[in-house]
């Protein structure tokens, strides 16, 4: 589903188009990071995604002329941005990461270690618990130190799945939006988000049922 | 059909969890999971887990631009102005 531009799409690029300095730090502000974990799908390393994210910007101030309100502002950012960060990748020689954008599934990996459930001849609970996920201490999950152990399993994750979470959980963007800007499909968006959340989830499991 | 046939393996829903929060599971895929979760404290929490998981991720700082970066930036938004 396409959403079609706001009027404050309009407005927001008629202040660009005007030379409204503080409209263009605001957009750079909102949107960089994210356009920085999609950059980092297609590219190696950190810097050259910052210089993917730059060169998207001037891309975006060059093509105001020919923004059209068929598409959100948002969404024609991003396609600037994967336009350069292909091209980019291709220079550099590295294979685009196709596989891990149209076959994420292909590969398959648990949610859970199987070690965690009892055998599927098991005479009566196959693929039950054997090790079950205990509640979380409330008083942990607000401290700085689990802050940091979750940032760190997303930045750990697989480039696209870093960003899908990124998009969908970070952003709190919807999933018909994820999918324009990273150009998927709403199953592999759905897979990429779920073996994303789980790493995550495990992650915070590993670090909270340690001793405090 | 027995019970015990319809019955999903706690393995089989931390599988389905992510289909489930997004309201992607068919209703029968839905009811199946809804009733495995009223008697298993571990898929409770499991599920209450990727709830919190969601959560703390949303209060999560995303990774920003440098200082250096942004300064390029507003320099180019000044070049481009200026022409």
């Amino acid at each position: 589903m396409e959403h079609v531009a706001t009027v404050d799409d309009a407005q927001l690029v008629e202040a660009l188009r005007r030379g409204d300095e503080r409209v263009f730090e605001q957009l750079t502000r909102e949107y960089s990071a994210s356009l920085l974990r999609v950059a980092q799908i297609y590219v190696a390393s950190r810097a050259v995604a910052e210089e993917v994210v730059q060169e998207t910007w001037i891309g975006v101030l060059n093509g105001l002329e020919r923004f059209e309100s068929r598409s959100t502002l948002k969404t024609w950012i991003f396609r600037i941005l994967t336009n350069i960060a292909k091209t980019r990748a291709q220079r550099e020689g590295r294979t685009l990461p196709f596989s891990a954008l149209e076959r994420p599934g292909t590969v398959p990996e648990p949610a859970v270690e199987p070690e965690r459930f009892l055998p599927p001849e098991h005479d009566r609970w196959p693929g039950h618990w054997s090790s079950r996920p205990e509640p979380w201490p409330e008083e942990r999950l607000v401290a700085a130190e689990t802050r940091g152990v979750l940032e760190r399993a997303i930045e750990e994750l697989p480039p696209a799945q870093r960003a899908v979470i990124s998009l969908r959980d970070l952003e709190g963007w919807s999933s018909a939006e994820t999918c324009n800007a990273l150009g998927l499909t709403e199953t592999n968006q759905r897979v990429l988000l779920h073996r994303a959340r789980s790493k995550v989830r495990q992650a915070l499991e590993d670090y909270l049922s340690e001793a405090p | 059909m027995t019970d015990q046939i319809e019955q999903l393996s706690c393995q089989e829903l931390v599988e389905l969890v992510t289909d489930y929060l997004e309201g992607a599971l068919p209703d029968e895929e839905r009811v199946r999971l809804e009733r495995h979760l009223e008697t298993c404290d571990g898929c409770r929490d499991y599920v209450e887990q990727m709830r919190t998981t969601i959560s703390l991720t949303g209060e999560a700082r995303p990774a920003a631009l440098t200082p250096e970066v942004e300064e390029a930036l507003l320099a180019s938004f000044r070049d481009w102005k200026a022409t």
